[in-house]
């Protein structure tokens, strides 16, 4: 829209016209006191303290409601507002219990904030308070009504941001009152949006009230552990006896890629890292079976003789190697080097949650093509095939219900259920559960009619789409995935997004925790440059499965199993006999499945705990930062290199750390002999220094950098907090035939809003909220 | 099982209005471009019939104008006329709003608490009579002024009330 020009306290800006009053002055730099407006949420004017004065308007005027002008004369601080805002103060503060002292919100209250400004110090009410007692609405949501506002942001996040739709107003005048959808409690998503963008202390969360008080807490930016969307969530952290302790998740500052959004996980399932069922000392099993606490060094002795005995004796290709989809890329690329060149083996493998192989196979090489989560946020047009975002993806369905309200964006659903994203959606068209792959054929069949009249206008529809992003969950896999993103190519300019589950399920199918590929889904086929990264040791073969490796320890052909961050057997229901023979070490946070099995436990950080990066699901890469603090616990990273340290391995060849370590690795000979320093010469040509230690992340992310195609991205770009869009693209990939993945090879979690995997089951939080949510849905069922 | 979007709404069965009513009501949701408009009288209307605005009433009226309970329950809640538990046969409301009050009204009011042995917004053991204390109800040229139920009883003093109560209690028994 054409811009206007309006004098703003005797200053001319301009504004595209349509802009409201209060956000043309707040970029501008003036800043208009508000409570009840909220950017993208709709307007309320409940408040009056956006109140200014503008030429020839009988009246103070709303900013927050009042549109530019061409000519508009505004003044936003004469001593007339003042008066007015100290008078609308002294009228919110009437009833206001004036408890700051021992409120969550003290310290950061917008109330407070603004009182201090106009100074509403003294009042003229002598009347007794209107007083209600602290009501608990759910596990995680308790209201104190007394300190409400009345802004009704809770209640229009609620409905607009979540589609839930659970906090009503009742009552009128000075008794208005907030309340919840279900008699005395919230039957709604849990995702505390209510309480974060309250502006006082009203609203408030079981898991942060009355514990602290904002000033005493260390606030740390980093990412979300929970499912693949990966949330920024701003840590607040306080000392406590053993390390420090995380209290508080949000995102109030919008600084990442969610904005404020965040979900119940990312909220509140922040408590397993304070379980006390955590791992905090090494546990080495002892002749009698019984696991016997020991200090790092004999663990790690023991682990290094272990694996150091079985690939000398009986080869590396009998050592199985399993990753995780919750530690951090630079983790997982070590991880897998440390399998290929320090254990020599091929066996390698993660919990596959979706296609990715598939998906970047399918795609070609080309760039460009890949949406990311803001894409999701702003396309024109969604096709969505599969997946129930509300449930496992939360905040790809807050941006889709964000971006079809605020740009009418066209959804179109394919789905075997009737999911709650279909409210939203401009076509829907519901499907067989196992009719995904003939759905995909359909769309880019011809003519064919046959999943009836909406689905074939759905198609139509999608044809005349020129800026579609095509997101798709696990229901496609191999083939079918091929199918839907040849169609998808026939559109212009389309994007796509492939959903799996886990916070970085798509960094360690990147970092090449596969038997086949490696990191950048080169085949190993064609892995020249990687071998001589690698060394000597460098299996030429593909190796086996996940599911492969137990079957083949169960036949004692698999004689060691190292395995990080996961619990295939709980996950696959391994029976215990199957690893009889083996030399199981286990890398994880608790006492898992896979953990009681072992033979060495190594108690590890959680993603809280450590730094690196991550990638979602969109290929956003992301840095995670150190925030919370366990004593006695490691890095996986850190627990590697010690591992293939012990093991008589050279470090240097493992991390690239201080100067010039990769001048020869062994191999000078053919066509590298004589070859400078890759890495050094890298390093300078990025700008970038050698890192001094071997367990900085950073010197991981280096090599990342230069070897993993795809993730070539501008480090300034990270450095700076932002997400770089990480395209793998391996040309080697596409021209090999596709290898006979087997069919039980991919796993979706069947995560719900209220779980997560196995570390779901020990967020405490989490639990009783699952329990209260199912408590409901059997209220509702009968 | 998927744990979200649980309704508490749950869709109700047949009607639990009068033939008459629903079919009134069936006429009220075409009239409106909004059908939430229809809301406030729905719920005069269903209250008139019922007593009272019960669960059921409210989950039935929400059903038909596609709304949710809690919708209903925000409105209903703002308007004092609007109950949701059961009034006395003859509800008085004592109006003691300024016209009122300055011919006597809130002594009117006084007066009925003795006589019922009743407080604002209470009703009698037997339930023929509730309490109201009420804002202005538009009789203030002839205050002070009683309503009860839909009849409207102004210029009173506490005998003349007296012996309005008396016959509305006859009328009771009858
Ligand atoms: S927790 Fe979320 S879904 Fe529940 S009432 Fe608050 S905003 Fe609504
Ligand atoms: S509870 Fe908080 S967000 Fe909701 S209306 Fe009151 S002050 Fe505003
Ligand atoms: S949407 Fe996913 S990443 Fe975001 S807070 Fe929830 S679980 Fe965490
Ligand atoms: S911000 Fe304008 S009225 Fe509240
Ligand atoms: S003041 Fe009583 S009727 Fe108007």
């Amino acid at each position: 829209m054409a811009d206007v020009t309006l004098t703003v306290d005797g200053k001319r800006i301009t504004a595209p016209a349509g802009t409201l009053l209060i956000e043309a002055c707040r970029k501008a730099g003036i800043e208009i006191p508000a409570f009840c407006y909220y950017p993208g949420l709709s307007l309320q004017a409940a408040c009056r303290m956006c109140l200014v004065r503008i030429e020839k308007m009988p009246k103070l005027q709303t900013a927050c409601t009042t549109p530019v002008a061409e000519g508009m004369i505004v003044a936003t601080e004469t001593d007339e507002i003042k008066q007015a805002r100290k008078s609308m103060l002294e009228l919110v503060l009437a009833n206001h219990p004036l408890d700051c002292p021992v409120c969550d919100a003290g310290g950061e209250c917008e109330l407070q904030d603004m009182t201090f400004k106009y100074g509403a110090g003294g009042s003229k009410f002598i009347d007794i308070k209107n007083h209600r007692d602290e009501q608990q609405w759910s596990p995680v949501v308790f209201f104190d009504r007394p300190r409400c506002i009345l802004c009704y942001r809770c209640v229009r996040v609620c409905n607009e941001g979540m589609d839930v739709a659970a906090l009503g107003i009742q009552q009128r005048n000075a008794s208005s009152v907030i309340a919840p959808n279900d008699k005395t409690e919230l039957d709604c998503e849990q995702c505390g949006m209510c309480i974060d963008i309250c502006p006082v202390g009203a609203l408030t969360s079981d898991t942060y009230r009355y514990k602290t008080r904002p000033w005493e807490m260390t606030h740390i930016g980093t990412i979300c552990t929970h499912c693949g969307d990966g949330c920024k969530t701003t840590l607040g952290l306080r000392r406590s006896e053993d390390g420090m302790q995380i209290v508080r998740g949000d995102n109030r500052d919008k600084s990442g890629l969610n904005g404020d959004f965040l979900c119940v996980k990312g909220r509140y399932a922040f408590d397993f890292s304070d379980s006390p069922e955590r791992l905090t000392l090494p546990l080495v099993r002892q002749e009698d079976g019984h696991f016997e606490t020991v200090s790092w060094d004999v663990a790690i002795k023991a682990v290094a003789r272990g694996f150091r005995e079985i690939r000398d004796t009986r080869g590396g290709s009998s050592i199985g190697v399993i990753g995780s989809t919750r530690i951090t890329n630079e983790e997982n690329y070590l991880l897998q080097k440390f399998a290929r060149g320090t254990l020599g083996t091929g066996h390698i493998d993660h919990h596959r949650t979706t296609d990715y192989v598939s998906f970047i196979r399918a795609l070609g090489g080309q760039k460009g093509r890949f949406a990311s989560i803001s894409d999701t946020a702003s396309a024109p047009a969604v096709l969505l095939i599969g997946n129930d975002p509300t449930e496992q993806h939360p905040l790809l369905a807050w941006n889709l219900r964000t971006n079809v309200r605020q740009n009418r964006t066209r959804l179109y659903i394919v789905n075997h259920r009737e999911i709650k994203l279909t409210r939203q959606a401009k076509a829907f068209v519901q499907i067989g559960s196992d009719s995904y792959a003939a759905f995909a054929s359909f769309l880019s069949g011809g003519d064919s009619t046959a999943f009836g009249e909406s689905a074939t206008s759905l198609r139509d529809a999608l044809r005349q789409e020129p800026n579609l992003v095509v997101i798709f969950g696990s229901e496609l896999r191999g083939a079918d995935v091929e199918t839907l993103v040849k169609f998808g190519l026939s559109l212009p300019d389309t994007k796509f997004a492939c959903l799996g589950d886990y916070v970085n399920s798509r960094g360690a199918a990147d970092m090449g925790l596969y038997p086949d590929l490696l990191p950048g889904y080169v085949p190993v086929a064609a892995s020249g440059a990687m071998q001589t990264e690698y060394g000597e040791r460098f299996p030429a073969q593909p190796g086996m499965d996940l599911a492969s490796m137990f079957e083949a320890a169960g036949r004692g052909q698999i004689a060691g199993m190292y395995i990080v961050g996961d619990d295939p057997v709980e996950r696959l229901g391994i029976a215990p006999e199957t690893l009889r023979d083996t030399f199981v070490v286990v890398q994880d946070m608790f006492l898992t499945g896979t953990a009681k099995l072992a033979d060495v436990v190594l108690p590890t950080a959680s993603l809280y705990e450590k730094s690196g990066t991550v990638t979602n699901t969109y290929g956003d890469l992301q840095g995670v930062k150190k925030a919370a603090d366990r004593a006695g616990v490691r890095t996986d990273l850190e627990l590697i290199v010690r591992i293939a340290d012990a093991m008589g391995h050279d470090v240097r060849k493992l991390v690239p750390f201080g100067k010039g370590v990769r001048a020869d690795m062994g191999q000078s000979r053919g066509a590298q002999s004589g070859e400078a320093d890759r890495h050094a010469i890298w390093l300078a040509a990025h700008n970038l220094e050698p890192k001094l230690s071997p367990f900085d992340p950073n010197a991981l992310l280096d090599e990342i950098q230069r070897v993993v195609a795809g993730y070539d991205f501008d480090r300034i770009d990270l450095l700076a907090g932002s997400s770089p869009q990480v395209q793998p693209a391996s040309a080697e990939l596409v021209q090999i035939a596709p290898p006979s993945s087997r069919p039980d090879s991919i796993q979706p979690s069947g995560d719900t809003l209220f779980t997560s995997g196995t570390l779901g089951h020990y967020s405490e939080k989490l639990n009783e909220v699952q329990a209260f949510q199912e408590k409901k849905a059997l209220v509702a069922a009968d | 099982m998927s744990l979200t979007n649980i309704s508490v709404d749950k869709k109700p069965e047949g009607t639990i209005f009068s033939p008459e009513l629903a079919a009134r009501f069936d006429k009220l949701v075409t009239l409106y471009p909004m059908k939430r408009s229809a809301l406030i009288p729905m719920l005069l209307y269903a209250q008139d019939e019922i007593g009272y605005l019960s669960d059921a009433a409210i989950a039935e009226i929400a059903h038909r104008l596609q709304l949710t309970v809690l919708d209903v329950r925000n409105v209903l809640s703002y308007y004092s006329m609007l109950r949701t538990r059961p009034a006395g046969k003859f509800n008085v409301q004592v109006c003691t709003n300024i016209s009122c009050m300055l011919r006597g009204g809130q002594e009117l009011f006084e007066h009925c608490e003795r006589q019922l042995g009743i407080g604002h917004k209470q009703t009698t053991p037997d339930g023929v009579f509730s309490l109201e204390e009420v804002e202005c109800i538009g009789a203030c040229s002839w205050a002070p002024a009683v309503q009860v139920n839909y009849d409207f009883h102004d210029n009173l003093t506490p005998e003349t009330l007296d012996a309005i109560l008396a016959e509305y209690r006859s009328k009771a028994s009858q």
